[in-house]
């Protein structure tokens, strides 16, 4: 049965079939990316163009080697494929040393370093385009990596005008924002994939990057360094808004909580369950293990990204955030129905 | 017998038809029957066998591990592992493969192969050839010890500090992974230098260094590369144990030590090891793949230089895992250059291999096939390996799937298949049997379409932006379906596996007879009898080109004698040839077997537990009894030639 069968596909098999089969299954996984709702995909981001052009270079180059050299192979066996069955091996002869197409590696060898030498060229003129912003950035941030969340700071000379928030980061669209990173504990790593490629946040060190949105969205980031328990939730959002919308943002951020809520139910159970750990500007609350919570309510998510910030949510991960999180530094605090009902209360007036 | 005795010319005999010199030879060579010579033998074929078992045991553990986290990933938000325990599989699967199978299997073809090849009758040094097997054998067992406690190493398989450190990882996890990565080095290392000295100074007289088997030269180069590699890392490990059990601050950037210096000693050490668990690979390949195609390989010394080019250049490329960490664009700019540079010495044996199959009359064996299907995710691996060393686009790719995708491209594709070919090739001269051919083809087409379908995907989960090391993911993040098509992949991937395993058990019985050369070969492992005698060869063969059994036939006049040469009966005995031309230089009294080596690996074991349970005492203990163990293993010997005067 294998001889037929063999026959029969290497009958069907034409070489020409063989290349455009590869070459359309290929091509499926090519457009996949293109067709995916993906929010962490960088094939069609928004931040500097060289280095998706890049990308897309190195990769259409790769998947050219990679059709070409399955190519070669196919034809190299396929040419043999119809010998009829082979004879006994001590009567079959050799093909002798002196037909030693070495030529075909030496033609391999100079084409590749011909190929790798261009892309090595084509990635310095890449890297020094990349290496630093086009213009002087206007934002400065300070990203600092805490197990499993982003504390970001925005600076500023004038110190009445820096804040603090957490996991979202608002810029101005088309202005190139400074970033500085620093890690609270472990190693994590700064990764807007829509945006720039990785940086580091390393303990001891500060490393510098900077992003840029050409245009207006919400960009999703993650930690792509392995740093424990919860990787796989520390999630951050950048949210890039024109000029005016984004000084707004600014402005409300700079504000301390009003002293409206002074005395609630909630507040009194806030400040004795939460405010070790987390800082409501304006208030006794101000511990700084966990993120900072003075405007909780303009915020998209919680728990790094991990839950849409939506009441619900809210109650369910304060009740039991080890549930969400297994291993989060949030621990499951004693607290009955009522009184989480009262400090929920007092954190949806956070904004 | 007196020290003239080494001075003596040996008679050059004919092999052929010497019953009773097979029968001499075989009452020096043979190890005695029964437990105390399985324990103590120093053969190197059984050694080799044990090698490869023990490595495959190995793959079967790290695979096993991996299905469980497939199964974890093969839909979102799962809850079949919780995050330690996915994090201890991720960290012991990624450990398992690159330590303890990828290399060692590599090792075992080169400890059962590389004598036969040469022409000699052992290991140049047989008793440390055991000691390394138990080495690596007692060293596997200490990490996997850390199971049974629910403690296993949990860092991922580099281990970056602080998160390696006591502060953020305070239980044994970390203790484990250092100690036996140290226990395992001393393996290696040794290991190194025992085939160095093998493949420099055992070669059959007249194989000068222009007619060493290919697949010698990929063993000699990785060789060299490990004793030079290992000890770094080592002492990287021994710094971390440091740091976390006596209050150094190597790593601790509070009180001045930095976190980037492990990333640096270990990546100095594992960019070459990448290099060191994949060329001995590319190496079998480059020596059986001619046999199949009926030809010599196509550009011998080309591949050979790129072989060593390879490993010269696989030292100055380390700092392309940590494109990330902010180090000086400068910087990043030289080892993306020598990154991108180092994929030409693979064209080199790419092109060779393709044109060894194009002018050449393939035979579709199932060593074929697999060899085949290895230069297809050859070029996959390698392209995926080009992308990640240019600097701006890493930045996007490092850490993701991508990553994922091309590590097991690597490992899988230019390790695994490379190994299942050279399983199929040299199995029965192991065994003396042939393995089933269809039930071969039918593992190949499960191994190959599992392994595409279930890692290709991973390279598009990761241009998708898939971390890698995450223990579950959400739905709306797009990966749902590229998972569940990884996880279905590496399922048929693994029956694929189990195939090839069945057809070895049952062809260890049932197999037909391979005889001496079932695939009309043309080194010299091929002229002894399947499975050889204790001693190898009766003689010790002659050789005079690459191909000592095809001269004739490639129409070169017969004028190597692989059955002709030196007898060598007076006693355990083989012979030592120069360095560069292979000419005969001594005659070497090989010990005999002896329980030291083992011994030895007890009371390293033993070492290695107490600094585990930081027992002084007793890690005091050890440390005796290994210096007496090592004093009477060393002690000269009238047998050895170690001392002047009679033997009798």
């Amino acid at each position: 049965m294998w001889p037929e069968l063999r026959a029969g596909l290497s009958g069907w098999l034409s070489p020409s079939r063989t290349i455009w089969l590869i070459g359309a299954f290929l091509a499926q996984f090519y457009c996949a990316p293109a067709r995916a709702n993906a929010p962490l995909n960088y094939l069609f981001g928004a931040g500097p163009r060289n280095v998706s052009t890049l990308t897309w270079g190195v990769l259409t180059i790769s998947i050219i080697v990679v059709v070409i050299v399955t190519g070669l192979l196919l034809f190299a066996t396929l040419k043999s494929w119809n010998r009829p069955a082979s004879p006994a091996w001590k009567e079959r002869e050799l093909v002798p040393r002196a037909t030693n197409p070495v030529a075909v590696v030496y033609a391999g060898l100079i084409l590749s370093t011909a190929v790798l030498l261009g892309v090595t060229i084509w990635t310095m003129m890449t890297l020094a385009d990349v290496a630093a912003p086009p213009s002087k950035p206007t934002v400065s941030i300070e990203v600092t990596g805490h197990e499993w969340w982003w504390e970001i700071k925005y600076l500023s000379s004038d110190p009445s005008q820096i804040f603090t928030t957490a996991n979202e980061i608002h810029i101005p669209v088309g202005k190139p924002v400074a970033v500085r990173l620093q890690s609270a504990d472990v190693i994590h790593s700064f990764w807007v994939p829509a945006l720039s490629g990785k940086t580091d946040l390393i303990p001891g060190q500060i490393n510098k990057t900077w992003i840029l949105a050409d245009r207006p969205g919400t960009f999703r980031g993650q930690c792509a360094e392995y740093c424990g328990l919860q990787h796989a939730h520390m999630g951050l959002k950048i949210i890039a808004t024109s000029k005016n919308d984004f000084e707004a943002w600014r402005k409300n951020q700079l504000q301390s909580e009003s002293e409206k809520s002074i005395g609630s139910a909630g507040q009194n159970v806030f400040m004795q369950k939460c405010a070790v750990c987390h800082t409501v500007r304006g208030t006794r609350a101000g511990g700084r293990v966990g993120p900072d919570l003075t405007h909780l309510m303009t915020r998209t998510t919680i728990a790094a990204g991990t839950l849409p910030n939506r009441p619900g949510y809210l109650s369910g991960w304060i009740a039991d955030p080890q549930h969400v999180k297994p291993g989060s530094k949030m621990p499951r605090l004693q607290i009955d129905g009522q009184q989480l009902a009262e400090v929920r209360t007092y954190l949806e007036a956070l904004n | 017998m007196t020290e003239i005795e080494y001075d003596r010319v040996p008679k050059v005999v004919e092999a052929i038809g010497r019953p009773e010199l097979s029968a001499r030879l075989r009452s020096f060579w043979e190890s005695k029957p029964g437990l105390y010579g399985w324990l103590a033998t120093v053969d190197h074929k059984t050694l080799g066998i044990r090698y490869i078992v023990t490595a495959f045991i190995f793959l079967g553990l790290g695979g096993i591990e991996a299905l469980i986290m497939r199964i974890q990933l093969a839909q979102p938000n799962e809850h079949v592992l919780t995050p330690e325990e996915y994090n201890q599989l991720f960290t012991m699967h990624g450990i398992t493969m690159i330590l303890w199978y990828a290399l060692p299997i590599l090792t075992g073809f080169s400890v059962y192969l590389q004598p036969l090849l040469l022409g000699c009758r052992d290991m140049a040094l047989p008793r440390l050839n055991a000691f390394t097997y138990w080495v690596f054998l007692f060293s596997g067992v200490f990490l996997y010890a850390s199971f049974l406690i629910g403690a296993a190493p949990d860092a991922g398989w580099f281990n970056y500090v602080p998160l390696a450190s006591i502060e953020q990882d305070p239980g044994p996890n970390i203790d484990f992974y250092a100690l036996a990565n140290i226990f395992l080095g001393i393996s290696t290392t040794l290991g190194g230098v025992n085939f160095i000295v093998t493949i420099l100074r055992f070669r059959a007289p007249g194989m000068s260094i222009n007619h060493l088997p290919i697949m010698s030269w990929g063993t000699l180069t990785i060789s060299v590369a490990s004793v030079l590699s290992i000890p770094a890392v080592s002492l990287a490990f021994f710094l971390l144990w440091m740091d976390r059990h006596f209050g150094t601050h190597f790593f601790d950037p509070a009180t001045g030590g930095q976190p980037l210096l492990w990333q640096h000693l270990f990546w100095l050490w594992g960019h070459p090891w990448v290099y060191i668990i994949v060329l001995p690979a590319l190496s079998m390949v480059s020596q059986a793949l001619p046999v199949c195609c009926r030809r010599p390989l196509v550009g011998y010394s080309l591949v050979a230089l790129a072989t060593v080019l390879t490993m010269v250049l696989g030292f100055g490329v380390w700092l392309h895992h940590m494109f990330a960490t902010g180090l000086p664009t400068m910087a990043l700019a030289f080892f993306s250059a020598v990154s991108l540079i180092i994929a030409i010495p693979s064209a080199v044996s790419l092109f060779s291999w393709l044109a060894t199959i194009w002018t050449g009359r393939p035979d579709f064996t199932t060593t074929f096939y697999f060899f085949a299907g290895f230069i297809i995710v050859f070029v996959i691996g390698g392209v995926s390996g080009f992308m990640t060393a240019s600097v701006p686009v890493d930045w996007q790719l490092t850490d993701t799937y991508f990553v994922v995708a091309h590590i097991h491209y690597v490992l899988i594709g230019w390790n695994l298949f490379a190994v299942l070919g050279a399983l199929y090739h040299w199995f029965p001269k192991m065994s003396g049997r042939m393995l089933d051919e269809t039930l071969g083809k039918i593992s190949f087409w499960f191994i190959f379409i599992g392994f595409n379908v279930g890692f290709f995907p991973m390279h598009i989960s990761g241009l998708l932006g898939m971390p890698r090391r995450i223990y579950t993911y959400s739905p709306e993040m797009g990966w749902s379906t590229l998972n569940l098509i990884t996880s279905i992949g590496s399922f048929v991937l693994a029956i694929g596996l189990l195939i090839t395993l069945v057809n070895v058990v049952r062809s260890l019985r049932v197999g037909r007879i391979a005889g001496p050369n079932p695939w009309d070969a043309d080194t010299l492992e091929w002229s002894t009898s399947s499975p050889p005698p204790p001693y190898n060869f009766a003689v010790i063969p002659t050789v005079a080109s690459r191909s000592p059994l095809w001269e004739d036939r490639l129409g070169e006049g017969q004028k190597s004698s692989p059955a002709r040469g030196f007898v060598l009966d007076q006693g355990k005995e083989t012979l030592g040839t120069t360095m560069l031309d292979a000419v005969p230089d001594v005659i070497v009294k090989m010990p005999e077997d002896s329980l030291a080596p083992l011994l030895l690996s007890l009371a390293l074991a033993a070492l290695f537990t107490t600094m585990m349970l930081e027992a002084w005492w007793w890690l005091a203990a050890s440390a005796i009894a290994i210096l007496v163990i090592t004093v009477a293993w060393l002690w000269p010997r009238r047998s050895l030639g170690e001392i002047e005067g009679s033997t009798s």
